[in-house]
């Protein structure tokens, strides 16, 4: 059984049973994660690039060694993006790639619909790693399947996710993948960092951390990117940490068994304080851990799709 | 031998276009002839009153289910010439102008070098001739290098040939230097026209800001971008009493605001491009970077104001800003890959469309390709009055044609509408009483 799709592009193009069976393979296959010998032969002799045209450790960390515990053989591909403007396209480099057979390319690349433009150009299976300010489909799969375990379920939890949504390709996931799993989900959010129209994607919008925080299941709290600060997004860490940090006073404000995610790296003391990023209620190793199952099973499924459908045909 | 003297413009001998609908606006309407001689219009009318010499040759070009009508005027497109000749050189956008049916062309200045001094617009003016296809009507920039900081020499400029001035791409974002151009421009009685965009709520942005935008990840270029410095044009028109054209408008805003200053008596003109009034931001979802260009493709709300200005004459032209890319920079990923599309070809069609509709009169429509943008930038085109260059051209505005970027004349093929099964077809074009373009 696989997923009749050549391309985990987007979340938006899943359906909800789709997400679902990605999480109970992962499911299954994270007890390979606790095993003495951490790998199942599923990949053996099957070629998986990692092409990361955007700086990542535990992304492309988590990609190589989910591949590498299905047997795969892994190649870290990260051209420097200076190479790109020197000429050479995308659909080129990746057409390179292809003709070395590899079977499934990890892409991360700073313009939003690289993944989407490089499924359309090669025959190999393409996993979007982050594409701009996008998507991020494995990290939600990731957060949705953590979610899940603690939890239980995700349908009528109520989710927030605090931050610069308008610039995170986390947030944009998260919001599509828990919407179709029946989440109720809140953003919160200085105005300057929301984009226009979010709450068409079914959201509540909160500007004030501790209104949104009030009976909330699940906080997921976004990294604040320094460089925003030159862009009158914001007048200053200090504010932004004054009125967006979680600390343990405001996690009080949620239900007693709430859960804390963030995607990392921290910013100790800006968007979440060292008591709460330390505190029994922080899962974010439980992700980082949960990361290789969901590419595990990803990647075993395109692989194991029987028909290959693309994306938006 | 009368093949040969057919061609040559000077020569006593005759054209005759007969049989066709003669649509030159505010003048004709309907079934007339018409005859060219040395170049220009003799007459137009049915029957023709002109005695026609039975010893002088006449070439006898028939128009029968055809329209025939006043060379298409542009005055906004980007010929890349000198500077980005691997896009477009004034020669092959010349011949994609005639191939779309336009006779003029005012080409902007952003090439490289600027088209900041008399030797650039000399320059131009002799490939154009040495082209012979399009009239070629530079603009000239308004600051230096269009860096919006000096004047260029615009008096200069304007004994050079340039019929208008205008930073376009890079537009004036300092007022006072705005205010100032407008100012110094009124003793040349030129036009200063604007690419009205604010550069900081830009910030990097690559189609419209709205739910699509959100959805696909991608850096908004809100309307506000626009409108605000339609609002400053505005209020600058109206301080300095100096004819400002406003290119490109792309917002429902921005048609009300020039709508309420033409009916306070503003000197203001505005143009649309016809991608504009055609498709919308849906066009970019597929990371289309041929649906890329600035101002970005709007909603359906803007489609239909922009229509509306166009019925009601808040708009007054319609032009291509044709702007030619090459393949490998449009095969960038979409926010990478540079603004505009090439419209030359296309431009007649997609207007027709809005004929088709019953947006427009057959009539109106060519107006805003005719006569209403000769006579805002004062160029002696765009009629067929006796007298008058005979820059025709002959289409038949109900052929269906598909449309092939391959087989474009411009060196470019970066266009959305490829594929488009699209309504008009330009049979010929003939400028000074010389067929340029011929598809009969």
């Amino acid at each position: 059984m696989g997923l009749q799709r050549k391309d985990l592009l987007t979340i938006a193009a899943l359906t909800a049973d789709e997400i679902q069976l990605i999480l109970t393979t992962a499911e299954s296959l994270k007890e390979v994660g606790g095993r003495d010998i951490k790998k199942v032969p599923a990949l053996r002799g099957k070629t998986v690039v990692n092409l990361f045209f955007e700086p990542s450790t535990r992304t492309r960390t988590s990609f190589e060694l989910a591949a590498k515990r299905l047997s795969a053989d892994v190649i870290n591909f990260s051209p420097s993006t200076s190479s790109i403007v020197k000429g050479e396209t995308l659909i080129d480099t990746a057409r390179n790639i292809e003709s070395m057979q590899a079977d499934i390319i990890v892409l991360r690349h700073s313009s939003p619909g690289a993944a989407e433009n490089l499924a359309r150009a090669v025959r190999s299976s393409v996993i979007n790693a982050g594409d701009g300010w996008h998507e991020h489909p494995t990290q939600a799969l990731l957060d949705v399947f953590t979610i899940k375990e603690k939890k239980g379920r995700v349908e009528g939890l109520t989710v927030v996710i605090v931050g610069d949504v308008a610039h995170s390709r986390v947030a944009r996931s998260n919001i599509l993948a828990l919407t179709k799993l029946g989440a109720e989900v809140r953003v919160v959010a200085p105005p300057t960092m929301l984009p226009l129209f979010i709450e068409q994607f079914g959201v509540t919008v909160f500007y004030h951390l501790d209104e949104a925080l009030i009976g909330a299941d699940v906080i997921i709290m976004l990294r604040l990117q320094r460089e925003r600060l030159g862009q009158a997004l914001l007048p200053s860490i200090r504010e932004y940490a004054k009125l967006f940090c979680l600390t343990p006073e405001r996690l009080k404000l949620a239900k007693p068994e709430a859960i804390v995610m963030h995607p990392g790296p921290l910013n100790r003391g800006v968007e979440i304080s060292p008591s709460v990023a330390d505190s029994a209620a922080a899962v974010i190793l439980d992700q980082v851990t949960n990361g290789v199952s969901v590419r595990m099973a990803l990647m075993y499924l395109l692989s194991g799709s029987g028909e290959r459908s693309t994306l938006n045909e | 031998m009368q093949q040969k003297t057919s061609q040559n413009p000077a020569s006593s001998h005759m054209i005759l276009i007969q049989g066709g609908i003669v649509i030159d606006p505010g003048h004709v309407n309907g079934r007339a002839d018409l005859l060219i001689q040395y170049g220009k219009i003799v007459e137009v009318g049915f029957p023709l009153t002109t005695p026609i010499n039975p010893d002088s040759s006449v070439t006898i070009l028939e128009a029968k289910g055809w329209i025939v009508a006043p060379g298409l005027v542009d005055l906004h497109c980007h010929l890349r010439e000198p500077g980005f000749e691997y896009k477009e050189t004034i020669g092959t956008g010349a011949a994609s102008a005639v191939a779309g049916g336009f006779t003029s062309v005012c080409c902007m200045p952003n090439t490289q070098p600027v088209n900041d001094n008399a030797s650039i617009t000399k320059f131009m003016l002799a490939k154009g001739q040495e082209a012979g296809k399009a009239r070629i009507f530079p603009i000239g920039a308004i600051t230096r290098k269009s860096e919006g900081e000096e004047l260029a020499d615009i008096g200069e400029l304007v004994e050079a040939g340039c019929v208008a001035i205008s930073d376009d791409g890079r537009p004036v974002m300092n007022s006072l230097v705005m205010r100032r151009a407008l100012e110094y421009a009124k003793a040349f009685g030129i036009p200063v026209v604007d690419h009205c965009e604010d550069l900081h709520l830009t910030d990097g942005g690559c189609m419209n800001e709205g739910i699509v935008s959100t959805e696909l990840g991608m850096p908004g270029i809100p309307d506000a971008s626009e409108e605000v410095m339609v609002a400053r044009n505005l209020a600058l028109a109206d301080l300095t009493g100096v004819h400002v054209h406003l290119a490109h408008l792309s917002t429902a805003r921005s048609v009300e605001l020039v709508r309420h200053a033409k009916g306070q008596g503003l000197p203001v003109s505005a143009e649309v491009c016809p991608h504009h009034f055609s498709i919308t931001e849906e066009a970019v979802r597929c990371y289309n970077s041929n649906a890329k260009m600035n101002p970005p493709l709007r909603t359906d709300e803007d489609v239909h104001a922009l229509k509306q200005g166009l019925v009601d004459g808040t708009i007054d032209v319609i032009a291509t800003d044709h702007a030619p890319h090459a393949i490998q920079e449009k095969q960038l990923e979409f926010d990478t890959a540079p603004f505009g599309i090439v419209g030359f070809e296309t431009a007649l069609p997609l207007t027709l469309q809005l004929v088709h509709d019953g947006v427009l009169s057959l009539e109106q429509a060519l107006d805003k390709l005719t006569r209403a943008p000769a006579q805002l930038f004062h160029l002696p085109v765009g009629n067929l009055q006796p007298g008058s260059h005979a820059d025709v051209v002959v289409l038949d505005p109900n052929e269906e044609w598909v449309v092939d970027p391959t087989q474009f004349h411009s060196k470019s093929q970066n266009t959305p509408f490829g594929g488009w099964t699209v309504k008009g077809k330009v049979k010929m074009t003939l400028v000074g009483g010389r067929i340029v373009y011929d598809a009969r």
